[in-house]
């Protein structure tokens, strides 16, 4: 037990290892070089403010409804208009911010540790855990996923935690089959016999020198998947699993602005669906900056 | 129909090709880089050329620039390349797709890599005579079948049929070269083809390629680091530097009178008979390592390693898939369907003694080593380290056991040995942290002592592998071996990746290190000439047996064995 929690803390020093000033450096060149992954970091930086402090900078209360201002078209007033209870699309789209920002990412993070690790230790060990971990993989995918997602929730029940542990299992396979390939082409490499040759166990050996070494290729599974996630949190919301209304939530607000779209209330699902457009297109432009960020090779 | 540029009959007293003053710049993001410059190279026709340098020397990068394939971060910059009396600066692209391979054609480093993993090799030749309309499709077939045989492919018709996986290295590079001659190019380029592959498959390719081309009337450029082997097989030897041709000079004249200073270094560098390892450092550099004899330690009666019918069996491949065992009950797998690595063999290594494990890829030995080092677990046999049978320890076991530090291991590449994540000092530091005694606070200077000791500057310690030089990485690596002071290290080829002039640097510094700590070496190599330089007693190896065992003066100058004298026959033997 103590072991493995050194080797958690050793895990999580190689990995913020490299100088801070170079690595800021480092991120600066990577930025100028590559404008969309400039474009990319400053659209996340935008959602990232939105979600932290979008709350206290919102013009009105997102839950107010006004019954006099029903159904208004954007104005100067309601920058991006009012729904059908009155209240202000535009501080609702950025309050919601923090709510898919964080399902995404507490899922991302779950089936990181999960997918990752496990697909890890399937492509190192081979055998059995292989077999286990690629059958269990199988299985996942042998489901409609989104459907999948939606049984979870109802199975479990409707509340934000499962709808973080649904996403977390539907993406699970594409994590564990990306990191055990990766560890299967790491497992005979000079490095990994050389840690065994210091008298590393095999525990330390994939924590501490594959783990950090294919963290480049799943940082552009974590962006790839951040949203994906954002996107099955919506989707769960906007069939009515998972967030309730009147909870600011782009799903929701996207299925309650779809009925009035025939009737010409178009901004009511416009404004809350271009959010969760741009939130995934910057999460997908972001992979591969973030690959180079993280890759050594390319730090000089 | 594209038109046709014919370079011939540029006139008869015109060179093939010409290079003049050739200057290539890469574009990078620290600026702009000069890979060649100022480059001068005059290729007659039917005449082998080999061009002779270091990595980094430039000596690919001309070749990519004569055939325009250079990268889209390179051009060049300067100079005029004339082949037949055509400037190549100013042929268009798509004629210069024309001349590939018609023209001119390139063997590459990799022959797997060069051929389609995915495609019978008789098709792919045919894709390139019918690229350049060679013949017709009626009897294309026929026509590369006959290509085949004049590369000496045995069963061409076959052979025909295969995919490139199902051939071994040598055949793969006959079949490249088959690809590059198919048009009746009048250049070849052969840029290190023999680079990976044993010394008689080598010797085979060679003499194949100095066959065809002399037949054929054509020219090649023989690009490669071993300046024996393009003295033994290149009519003219040109030697670059750092992106620069130092000297030009018959292959006769370039071992017997080298003219520059960096030649004379080169030469000095490479192992061959007749030479004893401080005799490959550069003048002036030799008195500063002590002689090893007087270092000689008393060996206690007892060897320190004895292994005695050491066996290693394998499952023939395609035996039952995974699926199938997954739900068959696991039943001993029939005699014949093994297929032994390491057929029964037995030796011994007295403490303090350095012994070379040599043969041809295949032959077992790297298997050998790995069940030494208890990385693999035997199949039948006994390994006795010190007295205790280690061969009975399940290789996962023993990793954690002090034990362990006694018995480490060089690697052959040492890019691949260091992982890219791990600081130079981290990569020392962690056998330490794991078997050593050292409290932590003393890691770090510990592992700054072995960087001194190694001959590596301590303020490269905190570079990561990808920031340090080939020879630099091997000194990382060799640092971390030596940490725990272990009784035998196994060297897997430990120079095998580096340059000769590098590989002569850190040869010596093996030998200091054994006399120092006095350790026992097993050097795992294909090359008897670099063993010979540190080794006491020679072991050679075959399909998983040994054919020979003796001291290396012996052995090197008596064979015994028929196959010790065709790995001999096969070294290159440059003109002296």
């Amino acid at each position: 037990m103590n072991e493995s929690a050194s080797v958690i803390r050793q895990a999580a020093a190689v990995a913020e290892k490299p100088q801070q000033n170079s690595m800021l450096r480092h991120a600066r060149y990577v930025v100028s070089e590559n404008p969309v992954t400039g474009f990319a970091f400053a659209l996340f930086t935008l959602i990232a403010l939105c979600a932290l402090i979008g709350p206290y900078i919102v013009p009105h209360d997102p839950l107010a409804s006004d019954t006099a201002a029903t159904l208004r078209p954007p104005s100067f007033a309601h920058w991006f208009g009012t729904d059908a209870l009155g209240r202000d699309i535009f501080s609702r789209v950025v309050v919601a911010t923090r709510l898919d920002f964080l399902i995404a990412l507490t899922s991302v993070v779950l089936v990181f540790a999960m997918g990752g690790l496990a697909g890890i230790a399937a492509g190192y060990f081979g055998g059995w855990t292989d077999r286990i971990v690629s059958r269990v993989a199988d299985t996942i995918m042998a489901f409609p996923l989104f459907v999948l997602a939606m049984g979870i929730v109802a199975a479990l029940g409707n509340t934000v935690t499962n709808i973080v542990i649904a996403t977390a299992i539907i993406n699970f396979p594409l994590y564990a089959r990306v990191a055990r390939a990766e560890a299967n082409v790491r497992r005979e490499a000079g490095f990994v016999l050389a840690a065994r040759l210091s008298g590393n166990t095999e525990f330390r050996i994939l924590l501490l020198h594959i783990l950090p070494n294919i963290m480049p290729i799943m940082m552009v599974q974590i962006s790839l998947t951040m949203g994906y996630a954002i996107l099955n949190a919506a989707g769960l919301s906007f069939i009515g699993l998972g967030v309730r209304p009147p909870t600011p939530e782009w799903g929701i607000m996207v299925a309650e602005g779809a009925g009035n779209i025939i009737s010409g209330e178009w901004w009511i699902a416009l404004f809350p669906g271009a959010a969760l457009m741009l939130a995934v297109f910057c999460f997908n432009l972001l992979g591969d900056g973030l690959r180079d960020l993280v890759d050594p090779q390319r730090r000089t | 129909m594209l038109k046709r540029i014919t370079p011939t009959n540029g006139g008869k007293g015109l060179p093939l090709l010409d290079v003049k003053n050739l200057t290539v710049e890469f574009h990078t993001r620290r600026g702009v880089v000069r890979a060649v410059e100022h480059i001068n190279l005059t290729i007659e026709r039917g005449e082998t050329v080999g061009i002779v340098g270091e990595s980094g020397s430039g000596k690919s990068v001309t070749s990519y620039a004569v055939m325009r394939i250079l990268d889209r971060a390179g051009r060049i910059a300067n100079g005029s390349v004339t082949f037949s009396g055509l400037d190549l600066r100013t042929v268009s692209e798509a004629d210069m797709r024309e001349m590939r391979g018609r023209e001119m054609s390139m063997i590459f480093q990799s022959p797997r890599l060069a051929l389609n993993p995915i495609r019978k090799i008789g098709k792919q030749i045919e894709d390139v005579l019918l690229q350049h309309a060679q013949v017709d499709t009626d009897v294309v077939s026929e026509k590369a079948v006959e290509m085949l045989e004049l590369v000496c492919i045995a069963r061409p018709r076959e052979r025909y049929h295969a995919y490139p996986f199902e051939l071994s290295g040598g055949m793969c590079q006959r079949v490249v070269i088959a690809l590059a001659l198919a048009c009746k190019p009048q250049l070849l380029i052969a840029d290190e083809p023999t680079t990976g592959l044993d010394v008689t498959t080598q010797k085979a390719v060679m003499e194949l390629v100095v066959e065809l081309t002399r037949e054929r009337g054509m020219s090649t450029i023989l690009i490669t680091h071993d300046l024996g082997l393009a003295a033994t097989y290149c009519s003219r030897v040109v030697v670059m530097e750092k992106g620069r041709v130092v000297e030009t000079a018959n292959s006769e004249l370039i071992f017997k009178k080298p003219a520059h200073a960096y030649t004379r270094k080169l030469m000095r560098a490479t192992p061959r008979p007749g030479v004893s390892l401080r005799g490959l450092l550069p003048e002036g550099e030799t008195a500063k390592t002590k002689t090893s004899a007087p270092a000689r330690k008393k060996r206690s009666q007892m060897p320190l390693l004895v292994v005695d019918n050491l066996m290693k069996e394998y499952p023939r491949q395609g035996q039952g898939s995974s699926f199938a065992k997954l739900f068959s009950r696991t039943e001993p797998v029939p005699e014949s369907e093994l297929f032994r690595a390491v057929d029964g063999i037995s030796f011994s290594i007295a403490r303090g003694e350095s012994v070379g494990l040599v043969g041809e890829s295949g032959c077992g030995k790297s298997t050998t080593s790995m069940m030494v080092m208890r990385l693999i677990d035997k199949s039948a046999g006994s390994i006795v380290f010190d007295g205790e049978d280690i061969g009975e320890i399940p290789a996962r076991q023993f990793a954690t056991l002090p034990m362990r530090k006694r018995i480490q291991m060089v690697f052959q590449d040492p890019t691949d040995g260091l992982n890219p994540r791990f600081s130079a000092a981290r990569a020392i530091a962690d056998p330490l942290l794991r078997l050593g005694e050292l409290p932590r606070s003393k890691v770090r200077r510990r592992c700054e002592d072995l960087a001194r000791q190694v001959g590596l500057p301590v303020e490269l310690l905190d570079r990561f592998p990808h920031q340090l030089s080939g020879g630099q990485k091997a000194r990382v690596g060799i640092a971390r071996a030596v940490a725990l002071k272990p009784d035998l290290i196994i060297l897997d080829e430990p120079t095998a990746a580096l340059d000769v002039s590098v590989q002569a640097v850190v040869l010596n510094l093996l030998q200091d290190l054994k006399d120092s700590l006095g350790m026992s070496y097993l050097f795992v190599s294909h090359d008897l000439n670099v063993v010979r330089l540190l080794c006491d007693r020679v072991i050679v190896m075959r399909s998983g047996k040994i054919v020979e065992d003796g001291p290396t003066k012996r052995v090197l100058v008596k064979p015994q064995a028929d196959y010790t004298r065709d790995l001999l026959a096969a070294i290159p033997h440059p003109p002296l």
